[in-house]
């Protein structure tokens, strides 16, 4: 599994032709408190760069982008009852939803781990 | 681009470890790293310190050293009775211009010291400082001098259940301070020397507490006091919003601005009785009349959105129809609230509490309800 990075701050972690979608560590910390999720439908399709889910700390909403196109295949539920879970495990319980990967060639232009952390050391 | 202006504390938000924002001109804590979050509730179950010295602090001061020559030149600026102002009392009003819309709101309070009493002191917003000085140098006479001291004087807050506890032990004589009054004193406890404050319990979260106005060089060891206090912590312009939102506490160029008049904004009860008629002598006075007596005109309401998906400033609010009826003016999350809160008008036949609506986020329609403000209860002190 390897794991992708977005300039937006969304990971995807890629297992076969399913990506699993969240926010860096970075994204969840810059935040703050986390207190609402929105998120899409299943079935949903989205082209990369796509408004794919909100997240609204105390302050304000940000949007979360699809880092590629493709359709929802799972969202996960949990963080509409528990959204404190986006900061508390941002790469992992806090995971906003799952997509299939219409072009893996999408994925290329995305940072790996190692790009990311130079990116946001330059941020 | 101007740079922005640093208040006394600066130096010390950014020892604190805060994230610094522009806000009204001022390079500004927006939060610690406690976060706003806990910002917020540590202030509701123990004691928030703030920095708000970029507001304005200003005096009049009458020539013939006459209350009653400053109280009546005032009162052609604010729907509030001034006259009636005891020593040592304050009150809440707002400039209106000619139409009876806010220019800003601020707080007023004669002062008590033997030899001041005479002396009215102003409280302004940051963002309005500049333009109320102006209009108060444009509109007192003559015989009343206008003292900005903004370059001479700090201010912070100290917020929570614990304040009184804590500044209790700098100068005991603050506990006698009922809600809205002030006095004049020195604040001493550990301090090697005394710091000479002017005292008021009042504030800006719902909370029991204190505004603490110093001399630029006296802030710096206070706060240093106040935060050596476990119960205290230093809280950031992020939480205010949050707690004075939950509060039901109109915020300057959100809630309140020219477009509407105190009485749209529910600040009904900071107009005293004999100050509601078209000819009480201030500007705007006509518009604060015909406000009360037409039912057309819409209110400032606080609306709880059902959910977890908070509504910001500028969702629109619908009725079950889906007819526009309003629009929200301040909306987030309530921490203390537990969920999404939020405040802004309605058209005046929707503001019954309980009435269903509707919050357009995001394009979807979210159910919502007419709500009583406050969404967390005043802890006002009024007294043992």
């Amino acid at each position: 599994m390897s794991t992708y990075f977005t300039e937006d701050h969304e990971w995807i972690k890629v297992d076969g032709d399913t990506g699993t979608v969240g926010i860096s560590g970075y994204a969840a910390k810059a935040l703050g408190d986390v207190v609402f999720v929105e998120l899409p439908e299943v079935g949903a399709e989205f082209d990369k760069g796509d408004e794919a889910a909100v997240v609204e700390s105390v302050k304000a909403a940000s949007e979360v982008y699809s880092p590629v196109g493709g359709e929802v295949t799972a969202v996960n539920e949990a963080l509409e009852e528990a959204p404190e879970t986006v900061n508390a495990s941002p790469d992992g319980d806090g995971w906003f939803l799952k997509i299939k990967i219409a072009d893996a060639d999408e994925l290329s232009s995305l940072m790996d781990e190692a790009k990311y952390k130079t990116y946001c050391d330059g941020l | 681009m101007t740079d922005l202006l640093k208040t006394a504390l600066h130096a010390r938000h950014v020892e604190l470890g805060a994230k610094m924002v522009p806000f009204a001109g001022y390079d500004m804590p927006v939060q610690y790293p406690m976060g706003v979050l806990k910002e917020h509730l540590h202030t509701r179950e123990k004691a928030g310190l703030f920095d708000v010295s970029h507001m304005g602090q200003v005096f009049l001061v009458p020539k013939n050293k006459k209350f009653a020559t400053a109280a009546k030149a005032l009162e052609k600026l604010v729907p509030a009775d001034i006259q009636s102002l005891e020593p040592g009392q304050q009150r809440y009003s707002q400039f209106l211009n000619e139409d009876g819309g806010i220019l800003d709101d601020l707080m007023i309070s004669r002062l008590a010291m033997e030899g001041y009493e005479h002396v009215l002191y102003l409280v302004v917003n940051a963002g309005c400082k500049i333009t109320d000085y102006d209009h108060l140098e444009k509109h007192m006479p003559k015989g009343v001098e206008v003292q900005v001291k903004d370059d001479t004087l700090s201010l912070i807050a100290l917020q929570g259940p614990r304040a009184a506890a804590v500044l209790g032990t700098l100068a005991p004589a603050v506990h006698d301070l009922v809600f809205m009054t002030h006095t004049d004193l020195e604040l001493k406890g550990e301090l090697e020397t005394p710091v000479w404050a002017h005292v008021s319990r009042s504030g800006y979260t719902g909370e029991d507490g204190y505004e603490i106005s110093v001399k630029h060089e006296d802030v710096g060891r206070l706060v240093d006091e106040l935060l050596s206090y476990d119960d205290v912590e230093a809280i950031g312009l992020g939480a205010r919003d949050s707690l004075r939102l939950e509060a039901g506490l109109c915020l300057y160029g959100h809630d309140i601005d020219t477009s509407v008049s105190p009485i749209e904004a529910g600040l009904f009860w900071s107009v005293q009785k004999h100050r509601r008629s078209a000819d009480a002598g201030y500007f705007g006075a006509a518009r604060v009349a015909s406000d009360l007596a037409d039912k057309t005109t819409k209110r400032l309401v606080g609306i709880k959105p059902e959910g977890r998906a908070p509504a910001r400033e500028h969702t629109e609010v619908q009725d079950l129809d889906g007819n526009t009826i309003g629009e929200i003016t301040s909306g987030g999350f309530g921490p203390t609230a537990g969920g999404p809160v939020a405040m802004g008008y309605v058209a005046r036949k929707f503001t019954k509490a309980g009435t269903d609506v509707q919050l357009i986020v995001r394009g979807k329609a979210r159910p919502a309800k007419i709500t009583k403000l406050p969404f967390a209860p005043h802890n006002y002190y009024r007294g043992a």
